[in-house]
Order: C-alpha cells, then structure tokens, then sequence
C-alpha cells in the first residue's frame, strides 16, 4: 500500500485559541517582545483584512487600525494546545506527529474508514470549522510534499502524481532555509518545476546537499519519517452527572470512583500523584476547586479519599454539581515496591499526618532539621520541608557543647571582655557563679551575613546562681555582651 | 529509674509520663523536660509551635536527649491552628510524642478534647504552657527550672504540681546521657 500523508495548518493558531475563549468580533491581534520591540505574533481575519500583517511593529499596526484588540501571545499555551489537537487528530489514523503550527497525519490504510480520501478531508474540515479554527490541508504521497501543498494553497494530490500538482508552486515550499530560497529566486528558480529541470550536480555544489534532500523527500526519492509523540500520560479524569448533587457524600462517592481511575492510570506508569486538584462544577457554571498536596507521591485511591475528606465538606455546591474532574497536577515517580508487613505502614502514616496538617498550615509550615556543614551555630543546621526530604541519619555532633534553644542575639549591658558578675536578661536578674570560656567563634567572611557584621564572637558558658545556664557572647571587635541561647 | 531514698512517692511512680494522656509543663526548663519525653518514647516525634516564637531549639543541643532526625516542627499562625494541629496528631497515632508550645491559656472543653484524642491514638502530649495557665483536663502537670549547684552544672528540678492518679512530688534530677534515663539525684522535702 502507497503512503498517504495529511498535512494540516493552522494559520492563526495563537489568535484562534484565545478566541476561543473569549469570542470578538473585531480585529484582534496577539503581540510578543521580540527584540525589544513589541510586534504582531498572530491575526485573526478581521485584522488581517485591514492590512495588518504578522511580524510588523505593534505601533504601526495600531496606526493602520486604531480599533485593534490585543492580548499577550503565550507560547506555551500555544503548544499544549497544538498537543491537545495531535490527541484529538488520533481519530483519523495512529500516527500524528506534531509540526510546527500544524500536524503531519500518516493516514495511510485508515481513509477507507471514513469512505475515501475526500470523506477524511470532508470529516476533518468540517469538525475544524465547528472548532472555529481555520485550516489548510494538504495530501500526498510524502511528508514534504504534504506540507507544501498545506503551506501554499491546500490541495490533494492523486497516488503516485507528486510534482505536477507541486511543480507551480514556489521554491519556499520545500522547506529551505531564507538564504537558499534568496540564491534561488535571485537566479530566476522560482517553482518547484524550475528546479526539477536543473542538472543536479550544480545544484548540490551551489546549494549544498540539504537543497537536494528536500526536494528528494518532497518528491518520495528519500524516505521522511513521521515521527510521532509519545502520548504524554493524562491524569485527569472527569464525570458528568445526570442530576446536580450536593450532599457530602455524594461528591465523596464521585471523588472515590475518579479516583480509581487516576489511581490506575498512576500505576500502570509507574507514578505518584504529589498534587491533585479536584474541580466540580457547579450548576451555575461557577466552578469550586479543591486542592491536596501530598507529603509524598501516593497513588493509593482510598488513602487519598480520606485527605480530600476535609477539603470537599468546605466547598460550596451553591444551586448543586453537576459535573466533577480530577487531575493529578503534580506527578513525581514512584516505582513498584515490595510490600513488607512492617516498616512501610509507620512511614506511611506519618505522610498522612503531614499531609492532613499541611492542607489546612501549608506544607512549607512543617519542617525537619537537616545537619549543615557550617561552624557557625545558627547555621550548622537547615530547616527543610519535611514534605520533600528525607530525615538525617546522625550527624549531630559538635566539638563544644551547644545549647538547647537558641534565639536571636539579645544584647545586655556590659563592653568589658570578661564576662559580667551580674546582668540584666529579660527583666530578669542574674549572678554568674562559674562562667567557661571563651570559644572564639569567627563570621564566615566569604558570606555576607548581617549578623555577624559585628565580627568576631567570645562565646562563654554561664551558670547563674538562679539556675539558669546561659550562653553569651562578646564581640571584641565591636564591644558588647548578648545572650544568643540557653542550655539545658 | 534509680532512686535511692525508697518512699511512697517516687519519680518512677510518674515518670516516664503515663502513656496515651496528656501532660502539661511549665517553667523555663520546659524544653528539657519534653525533649527528654521525646528521648524516652524512643519513637517520632512532632513539635507544634506558633509561628511568631522566636525561639529555636537547637539540634545539636537537642541531640544529648533524643534524637533530632526523629523530630518534625510545625508552627500554625493562630493558636486555633495550633490545637487542631495539637489534636490531629495526637489522634492520628503516627508520632509516639506530640509536644505542642501555647502562648494562651486553654479551656476545660479543649483540654478534655485532646486528652480524649491522646487516648484514642494512643499518643502521649506534652503541653508547654506558660506558668498558671493549665488546663483541669491534664493528667499530669510539671514544674521544671534548671537547677543550681556549685559541683554539678546539670541538674534541674521537676516539681509536680498536679497529679490526677497520684501523689505530687519534687525532685531534683539529671540527665544521663548514656543510659538516657532520668537520675533523681536528692528528693526535695516539703
């Protein structure tokens, strides 16, 4: 069976898109930075009518049409809006792939299930037009000349017929680069046909062997893959209600089944969900949105419906819900693990009980001490999120003996370097009956640290007669006694 | 436990705190205590605290009673959060100590609340209070401060201030790092 290649273009993709969503019926144009200047990145029809054309300054398209609505171009949305359109052009053949702004379809021995070749165009402009997005298609026998016949003019050629339906049309349709197609019309080659009836050997030494490539894959002489994108895994599932619900339990029941089915689609790759976001949409077209961040990837549907638990009774079903949609919106790996009958349950517990406080703290509100490499005391530890760490095995050892509790410095009245007889410490008065010292602590001079501006540090031991035991320092450089933590 | 003077009130009738109940502590040795709660339970640990308490506990000062890893610090802006946070826990059985700081006085419905979640997830709570703010609903309230004397730099003194299930006590004791036990060192008399 002969190759049979749908290329499909979008023309005004970006513009298109955000009409979507907002429908105007006006010029309209979607605008970038591109140089530091602020240009025109994609029309719709309107605009295009006024003579606006795309790449042109955004100052000079407001001239030629004062009226013109402009949004900012999201090049990203624009991609994962292309990547939605290759899924859904899965339903005319297996083999989509994405290119550029439009799609390549390897469509051959799936037409006959659409009644022929025009029936698949038929189906495919007709379901385009419905979307509101405006298309030019092209078919052929090769990829390259699939895209030119997209590019210029749409068109179909017949099995077998390449170059006289994709002779008359310009060099530019076989993919070369400006500077190719420059040398090209400057020496008079204006038409794939024009450069067909050249010897090749002068066009491979003046052109170089990309120019030849091109034209060969346009007109089937070297092979052109269509290279397909790996479905990127989906993890979200959605239901539609027949009647809007709005008791607790029904939307617990809902949440529970879609749950399965994220959760399946999460073990069968081999994931875990970090983060799911649970969306139901109201009667009333408002929707209310519940969010779980979990301490660690999880993928186990009843675990997972407990921690929703207090997110769902706090949302507003208002007038009732009529449809529910969960996604697992953060998804980290999580290979299979052997099951032990102990050890994991513990572990497991404990990221449920982060994970239920950090729903209503934050999860950044819950931490763990990691040990630094630092000699400095308030540094030789980090503070992580528990959430995303794993604890320590030992480590906390230092050469002097380190307080309890530390609080930031809490200066006291005395300059002399010996350590004061007595002192005043939060409203509090103290006899020093042995003071051990000092333990000269250096700032670390290679970072800038606001609190060591003062320089050095004399660390002394206290042991007040009212039973406190102190740690203050003195700053010899800078003179003054504070008192930075307590012993046990 | 060692206590040499044998008599109707030992620290070891109170000590190690009676598990699955929550306790209360006061008095500037207050970390002490709990962290030594922590070592004894010789399980995970979570320390509850609020957000504009600038204190730290420090973990290589930590690390002669328990062991820092074990640890996980939250802090809840209000001190609603704290005590939701405080009963979570406790009732969620997967920390073997939850030692929570107030800054506010609790009331008798709160109390009874978490000494009711202690025991249904068989957790031991320790409340950090300030002086003369505890709550009835406590099965053990304590008295701590650091301890002067002239040969021995480490001993404090726990006063047991309320008892629900026995007689009140004072003691004065250490730490020993090794055995990771509590030594009563003298008993205080009345």
């Amino acid at each position: 069976m002969n190759r049979r290649v749908v290329s499909l273009w979008f023309p005004r993709l970006a513009s298109e898109r955000v009409l979507r969503a907002r429908p105007i019926d006006a010029p309209f144009a979607l605008t970038h930075i591109h140089a530091n200047t602020q240009r025109v990145y994609c029309l719709n029809a309107e605009a295009e009518k006024q003579g606006l054309r795309k790449g042109m300054g955004f100052t000079d398209a407001r001239v030629l049409c004062p009226d013109l609505q402009t949004a900012m171009a999201d090049p990203q949305a624009d991609l994962q809006f292309i990547q939605t359109l290759a899924r859904w052009a899965g339903r005319y053949c297996p083999w989509v792939g994405v290119d550029d702004d439009g799609l390549m379809l390897d469509v051959t021995g799936s037409t006959h299930l659409f009644g022929g070749e025009s029936g698949m165009l038929e189906d495919l402009h007709a379901r385009l037009d419905r979307a509101g997005l405006s298309h030019k298609t092209g078919l052929a026998g090769t990829r390259g000349a699939a895209w030119a016949l997209a590019r210029f003019g749409g068109g179909c050629a017949p099995d077998g017929q390449v170059l006289p339906y994709i002779g008359r049309l310009p060099v530019e349709a076989l993919r070369l680069g400006n500077d190719v197609c420059n040398a090209l019309l400057r020496l008079g080659i204006r038409t794939i046909s024009d450069l067909v009836a050249l010897p090749r050997t002068t066009l491979a030494r003046r052109f170089g062997a990309d120019l030849l490539l091109r034209l060969d894959q346009a007109l089937g002489e070297q092979p052109e893959p269509i290279s397909p994108q790996s479905a990127s895994p989906s993890f979200a599932v959605r239901m539609t209600l027949p009647e809007p619900i709005g008791l607790i339990s029904d939307v617990m029941a809902g949440l529970e089944r879609l749950l399965v089915r994220v959760c399946g689609t999460l073990s069968d790759k081999q994931k875990g969900a970090r983060c799911l976001c649970f969306t139901a949409r109201r009667v009333d077209q408002a929707s209310v949105h519940v969010e779980v961040r979990l301490a660690r990837p999880m993928r186990d549907a009843a675990r997972i419906a407990l921690l929703f638990e207090r997110g769902i009774e706090g949302l507003d079903a208002g007038y009732g819900i009529d449809q529910i949609r969960l996604e697992a919106t953060e998804v980290e790996h999580l290979p299979f693990r052997q099951t032990t009958h102990q050890g994991a349950q513990e572990g497991d517990s404990m990221a449920d009980l982060i994970t239920r406080l950090g729903t209503r703290v934050g999860l950044e509100n819950i931490t763990r001490h990691l040990p630094a490499d630092s000699h400095i005391p308030e540094k030789s530890f980090t503070t992580v999120y528990a959430a995303y760490s794993e604890p320590a095995t030992g480590g906390w050892h230092s050469a002097a003996p380190r307080p309890l509790v530390l609080f930031p410095p809490e200066p006291i009245a005395g300059y002399r370097p010996q350590p004061p007889a007595r002192f005043q410490w939060r409203r509090m008065s103290f006899r020093t009956a042995q003071a051990i010292g000092p333990e000269r602590i250096a700032p670390e001079w290679w970072l800038e640290d606001p609190d060591w501006r003062s320089g050095l540090r004399d660390y002394w031991r206290i042991h007040t007669r009212e039973g406190r035991r102190l740690w203050l320092f003195f700053t010899p450089q800078n003179p003054g006694w504070f008192v930075h933590g307590e012993f046990a | 436990m060692i206590d040499s003077t044998p008599s109707t009130n030992t620290l070891r009738d109170s000590f190690p705190l009676r598990p699955a109940r929550a306790h209360e502590v006061c008095g500037a040795g207050g970390h002490v205590f709990a962290s030594i709660v922590c070592g004894c339970a010789n399980g995970s640990a979570l320390w509850i605290s609020q957000a504009h308490q600038h204190e730290r506990l420090h973990p290589e000062g930590l690390a002669q009673f328990c062991w820092p890893d074990r640890l996980i610090y939250a802090s809840g802006k209000t001190h609603m959060d704290v005590l939701w946070m405080a009963e979570e826990a406790l009732r969620s059985a997967a920390m073997q100590v939850v030692v929570v700081q107030l800054s506010k006085p609790i009331d008798l419905t709160a109390g009874r609340r978490l000494q009711l979640a202690a025991e249904a997830g068989n957790t031991l709570g320790v409340f950090q209070i300030p002086e003369g703010m505890g709550s009835n609903a406590t099965e053990t309230r304590w008295r701590c401060s650091p301890h002067f004397d002239a040969k021995d730099s480490s001993l404090h003194r726990w006063q047991l201030i309320k008892n629900k299930s026995g007689t009140l006590g004072d003691w004065i004791v250490r730490w020993d790092e090794q055995a990771r036990r509590v030594i009563v060192v003298s008993k205080v008399s009345e």
